[in-house]
C-alpha cells in the first residue's frame, strides 16, 4: 500500500480533525511543536511484579518528562496484534518514537511495519541489532547476567543446604545467562553448590510457577529466584517454603521482606529518558545499546535483613569490580554442564560480549538441560 | 442437539413458498437485533463504569472501520477469523459444538515451519501448495479425529477438541524448542524461517495477505457445500435428527468424520497463512487465541458460512480498535473481552425467539393487502 | 545431606501436588454434578471460576479477610450460575453454547475489574499442617492441607449423601432423568435446574478463590490453566458420583504434578510433554469411559452431551 503510505500523514491529520469535529474531547491529544508522542508495548499487565511493570515504571518516568506524551499498551500479542498496535499509535497518535518492549515484537513484526514508517524510531529490548536491518530501528538490553550473579554471591552466602533454585521459563540465551550468572556467583562463595533448574515453559502461568518452586523446595534448593515474566508467584511460594528468594525484573522485596536478599532490576528510567532526550534535541541514537551496572541500565535491590556482613561485604567488593568495567562471570577454563567444554584456560567472556546473547550451554553445577 | 437445525419456525397455515423467505429475514434481523441488545446492554454498563458510550462506539468505529489504515487494521485481523469460524461453522452443521480449533491452528503452522525448512530449494510453484495442503491435512486429521471419537466411541467432541487443543499447544511447544528448533532462533525457539520464495505476500495495493481473499472463498466453498449440494443437505437432516437420518440411509458416521475434517483443514490453513504470511516461521506466538474467536464469530454467523464474513470483519474491527479505547479512554484491555461476551450472549439468547415471531403470518397479510 | 531424598521426592511431589491442586477440580466438578445431575451441562464454569478468582481475591485484598473473599467468590459464582440457568431456561437455547458465551463474558469481567489488583497482596487462607509426624520437610510442606480442601472432602461425602438419602437429591436426580417425570410429580424442573446451576457456579466460584487466596496465592491473568474446563470432563469421567469426584481430583492434582517433579530428579526433556499429562489423561479417560451406543452408565437422561 505504498500510496496510502505516503499519504499517511495527510491520512491521519483528516482522521484526526474528523474525529475532533465527532468526538469531541476524545480528539488527538493536542500537541505543541517541539513535542514528542512516544508509545509504550506490553506484551502482558503493566504491573506483574516482573518484566512489564520495570518498563511501565521507567515509562511513568518519561511521562513527567517536559513536553513528552506518553502512550501505553497492554497484553499486546506477539501477532498481527503488535504491528497493529505500532501502526495504530503512529497514525492515531503521531507516536514518532516506539518502544516495544517484548523480545518476540521485533523479527519478523517491528522489521516489517519499520520500513514503511521511516519517520518513526523503533526501539526494541533484548533484539540484537544487525547492520542491514532498518536503520530506523535499534535494540538495547542490559547486562542483567551481572545482578544475577550479585544474586548468586548473596544466596551463597545463604544457602545451608549447599543447594539453589531457579524457575525459568524457555531455556533460551537470555534465561542460561541468567542460570549460570547465578550459580557462578554462588560458587564463587563455595564451588561445591549446585543450582537445580526447572522450567515452565511458559513466560506466564502462575499454577506451574508454584508447582516449579515446590518441586525445587522439595528437591532441597533453599534459595530461588527465576526468570519468568512474573515472579510474584514465584517469590510468594519460596517464601511460603521458608526459602530465601533472590528477586528479578523489578524489586519484589515487599512480598516477603525477611526473607528478600536482593534482586536483580532493570532501571530502564535510565535508557528512555536517553533516548527521548536525543530524539526531542534531533541527535542520533545508537542502534545497538547495551548497558549493566556501571552504565545504571540495571541496579541491585537492597540487601535483605538476612544477608550476614560477610555476604554483605563479598557482594559490595564484586559490585565494585563489575562497575570498574572488563569483569567476566564465564571464564575459563569451565565446562557446561554435559562435560564440553565452553571455555579454554585463559579465555574470558566479558559482560559486553556479544556471544553471551548467543548462549546455549548451562554450566558445570547446573542440574537441567537445555532441551 | 440441533444447533445448526433448520430455522424456519412451527409452519401456521400460510403461504408455503414465503417459509423460507420468512426464514431468511427472520434469520437476519433476529442476529442484528441481538447485536444491537448486546451493543445497548455494554452500553448500560460502561455508563455505570461512568465512562461515555457514545464516545466507546464512535472510537470503535473510527479505529476499526474509519478511515483507510483502520480498513487495513481490521482486514489484516479478519483473515485468520474466517477460517477459525469455519471450523466450528461447518460441524455445527451436524449439531457438533467444536471448540478447539486452536489446536488444529498451531498444527498447521508447525506443519507448514517445519515442512518449509525440508522443502528449501523446491520450486515455489510446488512448494507453496504443498505447504498449505499439508497444514489443511494435519488440521482436518486432528479436528477429525474428534469426530471420529464422537462416532465410534461416543466421546463429547466439545470437551475431547478443548482437551487437543492442549494438548496440540504442548506438542507445538515441544517441537519449536526441540526437534524443530532451529539453533540460530536465539531468544524465541522457532523453526527455521521460510525461504522469501516460500513466503505469502500481501495483496497488491493493500498491507494486507493473501490468506483474507482465501478465507473468504473457503466460506463461499463452504456455503456452497452446505446449502448447495445434497451432502450439505444430508448433514443438515442429520443435524436436526440423526435417528431420521440413519432411516434415510444416510452415511451419518461418513459425515461426522467428514465435516469434522474439513472444519479442521480450514483450522489448519489458518495456521499455514499464520506462519507463511506474518510469523515467517512456527513459534509459540501461533497459539494466540484466534481459534477461541473464531468460535465466536461463528456463533454469531450463526454458522452460516456467507454469515461468517461480515461477522468476521466486525470482530476484527472491534479487535482493532481496542488500543485506541485503550489509549483514550483509559479502559483495560479486557473491554474487547466483555463487549464480546455481552454480544454472545445476546445472541445465544435471542435464538428462543427463533419461530416465534410470526413472520409468515404477517408477510402472509402484507401480500394479501 | 539432609533433605535430600533422592527419588522419593516424585511421589512426595506428586502427593503434595494432588493436594494443593485438586482443590480447584475437586469445587468445580462437585458443583457440576450437580448441576448435570439436574439434566443441565455449564461449560462456562471456567469463566466463573477465573471471576471467582478475582472478586475473592479483590474483597479478600480490601477487607483483609481471606473468608469473605471466599464468600464474595461463591456469591459471584452464584450469579453466573443463575445468568446460566436463567438464559437456559428459555425455549431453544443451547446449554452448551450459553456456557462458552458466559465462559468468555467471565473472564473478560475478571481481567476488566481486575486490573487494579495484580499487584497488591491480599491474605491467604489457612493451613492445617498434617504433617507434623514426619521429619522431611518435604512431607511436612505436602501435608500443609489447605482447610479448603478438608472442606471439599467433607462436601464430597455430604452431596453424595444428599443425593442418595434426601429429598432434594431425589428431586434433582428426577429431574436430571426426565422432565415429564418429574412434572407428573409437581416438580417445576426449570426451577430445580436453575437452582442447581446456581448452586455449581457458587462452588466454582470458592474454586476460583482458592486459586487467588491459596495456592499459587495471588491474581494475574494467568491464574488459570483451564482448571474449570477440565473439571467438566472430571464429572463425566467420575460418572456423575461426589466421592468419585474427588479422586479424580487428587489423580488430576497429582498428574499437574509430575512434570516439575520429573526436573527436580534430573528428567528434563520433553517438559512440555509431561506438562500435557492432565490433558492426555483426561482424554485418556474420557475415550476409555465412554461407549459407542453414546449412553453413559449414570448418566443424567436429559443431559445433552450424552443424548
Amino acid at each position: 500500500m505504498a500510496e496510502f503510505l505516503t499519504r499517511r500523514r495527510f491520512l491521519s491529520t483528516t482522521a484526526g480533525m474528523a474525529g475532533a469535529a465527532a468526538l469531541g474531547g476524545l480528539a488527538m491529544p493536542a500537541r505543541a511543536s517541539g513535542s514528542l508522542t512516544v508509545g509504550f508495548i506490553y506484551v502482558g499487565p503493566r504491573d506483574d511484579y516482573g518484566y512489564n511493570q520495570a518498563h511501565a515504571e521507567a515509562a511513568a518516568v518519561v511521562k513527567a518528562m517536559e513536553g513528552v506524551t506518553v502512550i501505553e499498551e497492554e497484553n499486546v500479542a506477539e501477532t498481527q496484534d503488535v504491528q497493529q498496535t505500532m501502526e495504530s499509535m503512529i497514525n492515531f497518535d503521531g507516536a514518532t518514537l516506539l518502544f516495544p518492549t517484548s523480545f518476540g515484537y521485533f523479527d519478523p513484526h517491528i522489521l516489517k511495519v519499520a520500513p514503511a514508517n521511516p519517520d518513526v524510531r523503533f526501539e526494541h529490548c533484548g533484539g540484537l541489532w544487525s547492520e542491514g536491518m532498518p536503520t530506523n530501528t535499534g535494540s538495547y538490553f542490559g547486562y542483567i547476567g551481572m545482578g544475577q550473579y550479585l544474586n548468586g554471591i548473596a544466596a551463597g552466602h545463604a544457602t545451608k543446604t549447599k543447594k539453589i533454585g531457579f524457575v525459568a521459563a524457555k531455556p533460551i540465551p537470555q534465561v542460561l545467562l541468567n542460570i549460570n550468572s547465578f550459580l557462578l556467583g554462588a560458587r564463587s562463595v563455595d564451588p561445591t553448590i549446585t543450582c537445580q533448574v526447572i522450567f515452565t515453559g511458559e513466560w506466564s502461568m502462575a499454577v506451574k510457577e508454584a508447582e516449579a518452586t515446590n518441586a525445587l523446595a522439595d528437591a532441597g534448593a533453599d534459595v530461588i529466584t527465576c526468570h519468568v515474566d512474573g515472579p510474584k508467584v514465584v517469590m510468594e511460594t519460596a517464601a511460603s517454603r521458608d526459602c530465601f528468594i533472590c528477586g528479578y525484573h523489578a524489586n519484589q522485596s515487599e512480598l516477603a521482606p525477611e526473607k528478600y536478599l536482593t534482586g536483580a532490576e532493570w532501571n530502564w528510567a535510565t535508557v528512555y529518558t536517553d533516548m527521548v532526550k536525543k530524539t526531542m534535541a534531533g541527535e542520533p541514537i545508537d542502534n545497538f545499546v547495551r548497558g549493566g551496572l556501571a552504565e545504571g541500565f540495571i541496579k541491585m535491590s537492597p540487601l535483605g535483613p538476612a544477608v550476614s556482613d560477610a555476604a554483605r561485604k563479598q557482594f559490595e567488593d564484586t559490585n565494585a569490580k563489575i562497575m570498574a568495567g572488563g569483569y567476566a562471570v564465564i571464564s575459563g577454563p569451565m565446562k557446561d554442564n554435559a562435560g564440553n567444554v565452553i571455555a579454554k584456560e585463559g579465555e574470558a567472556f566479558e559482560e559486553t560480549d556479544v556471544a553471551l546473547e548467543s548462549m546455549n550451554y548451562l554450566v558445570e553445577g547446573v542440574i537441567g538441560s537445555t532441551s | 442437539m440441533a444447533i445448526g437445525a433448520d430455522i424456519t419456525g412451527p409452519g401456521r397455515p400460510a403461504r408455503a413458498w414465503l417459509l423460507p423467505l420468512a426464514g431468511r429475514v427472520e434469520g437476519f434481523v433476529l442476529p442484528v437485533a441481538a447485536l444491537l441488545t448486546g451493543f445497548l446492554a455494554f452500553a448500560v454498563f460502561l455508563l455505570f463504569l461512568g465512562k461515555s458510550p457514545v464516545d466507546f462506539y464512535a472510537l470503535v468505529y473510527k479505529a476499526g472501520f474509519g478511515t483507510a489504515f483502520s480498513w487495513t487494521n481490521t482486514l489484516s485481523r479478519a483473515a485468520p477469523l474466517l477460517f477459525a469460524a469455519l471450523c466450528v461453522a461447518i460441524p455445527a452443521r451436524l449439531g457438533l459444538v467444536v471448540i478447539g480449533g486452536e489446536g488444529a491452528i498451531v498444527l498447521g503452522g508447525v506443519m507448514t515451519g517445519g515442512l518449509a525448512a525440508a522443502l528449501a530449494g523446491w520450486p515455489a510453484l510446488i512448494a507453496m501448495p504443498l505447504l498449505a495442503i499439508m497444514a489443511a491435512v494435519v488440521g482436518g486429521l486432528w479436528i477429525g479425529a474428534v469426530g471420529a471419537l464422537r462416532q465410534w466411541r461416543g466421546v463429547n467432541e466439545t470437551i475431547a477438541s478443548l482437551l487437543m487443543a492442549y494438548i496440540a499447544i504442548a506438542l507445538m511447544n515441544h517441537l519449536v524448542e526441540g526437534p524443530l528448533r532451529d539453533p540460530a532462533s536465539l531468544n524465541k525457539p522457532s523453526t527455521a524461517p521460510l525461504a522469501e520464495t516460500l513466503k505469502v505476500g500481501d495483496l497488491p495495493g493493500w498491507n494486507v495477505h493473501w490468506g483474507l481473499v482465501l478465507g473468504i472463498l473457503g466460506c463461499i466453498f463452504a456455503w456452497v457445500l452446505i446449502e448447495r449440494t445434497t451432502l450439505g443437505f444430508s448433514a443438515r437432516i442429520a443435524g436436526g435428527n440423526v435417528r431420521a437420518a440413519q432411516v434415510q440411509g444416510l452415511p451419518v458416521g461418513k459425515l461426522v468424520i467428514g465435516f469434522t475434517a474439513l472444519g479442521g483443514a480450514f483450522a489448519g490453513l489458518a495456521g499455514y497463512f499464520e506462519v507463511s504470511a506474518v510469523h515467517g516461521s512456527a513459534n509459540a506466538s501461533l497459539a494466540s487465541g484466534y481459534g477461541y474467536t473464531g468460535i465466536l464469530v461463528a456463533f454469531l454467523a450463526r454458522h452460516n458460512p456467507l454469515a461468517i464474513i461480515p461477522v468476521a470483519l466486525l470482530l476484527a474491527g472491534f479487535e482493532a480498535s481496542s488500543g485506541l479505547v485503550q489509549r483514550r479512554m483509559d479502559l483495560p484491555d479486557a473491554t474487547m473481552l466483555v463487549l464480546q461476551g455481552f454480544v454472545f450472549v445476546a445472541i445465544l439468547a435471542s435464538e428462543t425467539f427463533t419461530g416465534r415471531i410470526d413472520l409468515v403470518g404477517w408477510l402472509s397479510k402484507g401480500g394479501r393487502a | 545431606m539432609s533433605g535430600e531424598i533422592g527419588l522419593w521426592a516424585v511421589p512426595i511431589a506428586m502427593l503434595g501436588g494432588a493436594i494443593r491442586v485438586s482443590t480447584p477440580f475437586l469445587f468445580v466438578s462437585l458443583g457440576e454434578v450437580i448441576t448435570e445431575r439436574s439434566g443441565r451441562i455449564n461449560l462456562g464454569l471456567e469463566g466463573t471460576l477465573v471471576f471467582g478468582a478475582m472478586a475473592g481475591y479483590a474483597l479478600a485484598f480490601m477487607t483483609g479477610s481471606a473468608w469473605i473473599g471466599v464468600l464474595a467468590a461463591a456469591v459471584a459464582g452464584s450469579v453466573f450460575g443463575l445468568v446460566h440457568g436463567l438464559l437456559c431456561s428459555l425455549p431453544k437455547v443451547n446449554d452448551i453454547a450459553i456456557g462458552i458465551a458466559l465462559m468468555l463474558l467471565g473472564t473478560g469481567l475478571a481481567f476488566f475489574f481486575g486490573k487494579p489488583f495484580i499487584q497488591p497482596v491480599a491474605p491467604d487462607l489457612p493451613s492445617i499442617n498434617l504433617g507434623w509426624w514426619s521429619d522431611l520437610p518435604q512431607v511436612q510442606a505436602a501435608l500443609r492441607v489447605n482447610v479448603l480442601f478438608l472442606i471439599g472432602a467433607a462436601l464430597a461425602l455430604a452431596l453424595a449423601w444428599m443425593l442418595r438419602r434426601t429429598r432434594v437429591g431425589l428431586t434433582l436426580r428426577v429431574v436430571g432423568d426426565s422432565s415429564d417425570a418429574a412434572r407428573a410429580l409437581g416438580i417445576r424442573p426449570a426451577r430445580v435446574r436453575i437452582l442447581a446451576t446456581a448452586f455449581g457456579g457458587a462452588l466454582a466460584g470458592i474454586g476460583g478463590a482458592y486459586l487467588s487466596l491459596f495456592y499459587p496465592g495471588s491474581w494475574n491473568e494467568g491464574i488459570s490453566s483451564g482448571q474449570g474446563l477440565i473439571a467438566v470432563a472430571l464429572v463425566i469421567f467420575a460418572r456423575w458420583s461426589p466421592v468419585n469426584c474427588f479422586f479424580a481430583a487428587l489423580l488430576f492434582g497429582a498428574a499437574g504434578a509430575l512434570g516439575p517433579a520429573l526436573q527436580s530428579v534430573g528428567v528434563t526433556s520433553g517438559y512440555y510433554l509431561f506438562y500435557a499429562a492432565p490433558f492426555v489423561l483426561t482424554l485418556v479417560v474420557l475415550i476409555a469411559s465412554s461407549s459407542k451406543s453414546g449412553a453413559l452408565t449414570g448418566a443424567p437422561r436429559e443431559l445433552s452431551i450424552t443424548k
